[in-house]
């Protein structure tokens, strides 16, 4: 009962809170409000940090009239598809090298060397092979996922209980079956243990990879915005990013509730 | 019956591990064991004696450095198909509910799901378990935990059931009961049965026969006594009965000192 109403009144400091950045922000980039602090025109303040009632305006103005979505889709469908890519492929290339150890040892040291790479910088090259349209961002989102899901699949493999296992090759799997009801289950409660991680690089590849070069999606409205200093539609872009990111996030928690209910979580009781 | 093949038998077991430094160990030297059919034999030694090593053995897990193993009568190549394992660890499939867990050999062996789960349901009932079948293992306790895993070994129907100080992470209590229950179990349907424990008392109550193993390293048998304790036995009560006590000290006598060995070499390491 108490925990509640705790959290209920957390939830409303932590909307006050908000409130009061926006009136912090709209009140220092005023030209008018209060004398200028820093700078020595009461103009610049707004051009460097944009005004809150612009921004919010700007939103309002791009989902109002509907030209928002088109890149908006853009950019999540680059995002779901380096998700999928990515993650299926780091799924079989993590089975396979946890379940060869010749072959695990001998790509060992590349494994370690593309990792530790800024796969950032691939995007340029990204933009050259597959063009300035979806593919090239895709690429860049399944680079940074790949190597998380992979990492995580062939540390999931690698802790598979030696006593389950022999167990169930007790009650008589095959090594296909250990496989599909021993090896991947195991895997899986790792990658969704880094979704969160590899949606939040997916999005990022995807307006990172728009931001270097494309036609359409957020990362390229940013550019543009920014290109003719129109720092208010930059903050409205970084808003809208913001707000899916955390969107995208919430729809991850709500997968991973449904999908990992056989895990334990801590002091799991209910009152009544 | 074919009194000449036991169920299970090995016939000089040596096993030596060789670490990655080449440093040897022998954890079992020329080990002799044979269990007739439908025998409760039950293998006693200190901690560290190389007991589950010899379990692993027979299910197959493991291969010897010599000797051999039979099987009813046919030499074991790989794993022991005729053989259920209840390890002393948890080995349930956590992702699986109960029932799942249960059914798990059947469907490996491709049997119809229906099929399966009514089985399934029905060794719930058997171990205690009724209505706990779409629980995960992490919401059971310990004891419902054991049950599961005798269901899911059980279900199979193996001529041989290997166990590996299968109700040692239990209370007192809850083990009297899952060990009276394992005799009733077993009692319906004789099976062989190997089971492991460092508990003398617990040994004696359940078993036909109580096979010593010495310290290791290179441990071995050191002594073999028959139980000739009536069935059916309740293993609360059984514990207190003169012949019970006598042999229990008789066999104490000849494990008190291996026991005393085994802690002065883990004192030493």
């Amino acid at each position: 009962m108490s925990s509640r109403r705790t959290s209920k009144s957390l939830r409303t400091w932590q909307v006050l809170l908000l409130a009061a950045l926006f009136a912090f922000w709209h009140v220092a980039t005023h030209p008018t409000l209060i004398p200028p602090l820093y700078f020595d025109n009461p103009h610049k303040a707004a051009f460097f940090f944009g005004q809150p009632l612009e921004v919010l305006a700007r939103i309002w103005d791009w989902f109002s009239s509907g030209s928002i979505y088109e890149h908006l889709g853009v950019t999540l469908m680059e995002t779901a598809l380096a998700f999928i890519i990515g993650t299926a492929s780091g799924l079989a290339v993590g089975l396979w090298l946890a379940l060869s150890p010749t072959a695990a040892s001998l790509l060992d040291p590349y494994i370690k060397a593309v990792n530790s790479m800024p796969r950032v910088i691939l995007a340029p090259i990204f933009g050259v092979w597959f063009g300035l349209g979806m593919a090239s961002k895709v690429a860049l989102g399944v680079t940074l996922v790949f190597f998380i899901v992979f990492f995580n699949v062939y540390q999931g493999v690698r802790e598979v209980s030696p006593t389950v296992l022999a167990n169930a090759r007790m009650l008589g799997a095959s090594d296909r079956q250990l496989l599909r009801h021993v090896y991947v289950p195991s895997a899986m409660s790792w990658v969704f243990a880094s979704l969160h991680n590899s949606v939040g690089l997916a999005f990022v590849g995807a307006v990172v990879g728009e931001y270097l070069g494309s036609s359409r999606g957020v990362g390229y409205l940013i550019l543009q915005a920014e290109g003719t200093f129109d720092i208010n539609s930059v903050f409205a872009g970084i808003l809208v990013l913001t707000l899916f990111a955390l969107l995208l996030d919430w729809a991850v928690t709500l997968v991973e509730k449904r999908l990992m209910v056989w895990q334990p979580r801590g002091g799991e009781t209910e009152r009544i | 019956m074919q009194a000449a093949a036991p169920a299970l038998a090995l016939d000089q077991i040596t096993v030596t591990f060789v670490s990655q430094n080449e440093a040897r160990y022998t954890a079992i030297r020329g080990t002799t064991l044979v269990v007739r059919p439908g025998e409760f034999v039950s293998v006693v030694g200190p901690t560290g004696c190389g007991k589950s090593t010899l379990l692993n053995i027979a299910a197959g897990l493991l291969a010897p450095s010599a000797g051999g193993v039979r099987v009813f009568g046919e030499a074991l190549q790989g794993l022991n198909r005729k053989a259920g394992y209840l390890f002393q660890t948890e080995a349930l499939l956590p992702w699986r509910t109960a029932l799942d867990n249960v059914v798990v050999g059947l469907e490996f062996r491709g049997a119809p799901r229906a099929d399966a789960l009514a089985q399934g349901e029905a060794w719930l009932a058997r171990v205690g378990l009724r209505g706990h079948g779409r629980r995960y293992p992490h919401q059971l306790s310990g004891g419902m935990r054991r049950r599961v895993a005798l269901a899911q070994t059980l279900i199979l129907d193996p001529q041989i059931i290997l166990m590996d100080e299968p109700f040692s992470a239990l209370d007192i209590q809850t083990r009297q009961l899952m060990e009276n229950e394992l005799l009733e179990l077993w009692s319906a349907d004789r099976k062989s049965v190997v089971f492991i424990t460092h508990d003398l008392e617990e040994a004696i109550s359940l078993s036909d026969r109580v096979v010593v193993l010495s310290a290791g390293p290179a441990s071995h048998p050191i002594g073999e006594y028959e139980i000739d304790l009536p069935r059916p036995r309740d293993v609360a009560e059984i514990r207190l009965t003169p012949r019970f006590i006598d042999l229990h000290t008789r066999i104490w006598r000849t494990m008190k000192e291996e026991v005393l060995k085994g802690y002065e070499q883990q004192k030493n390491q």
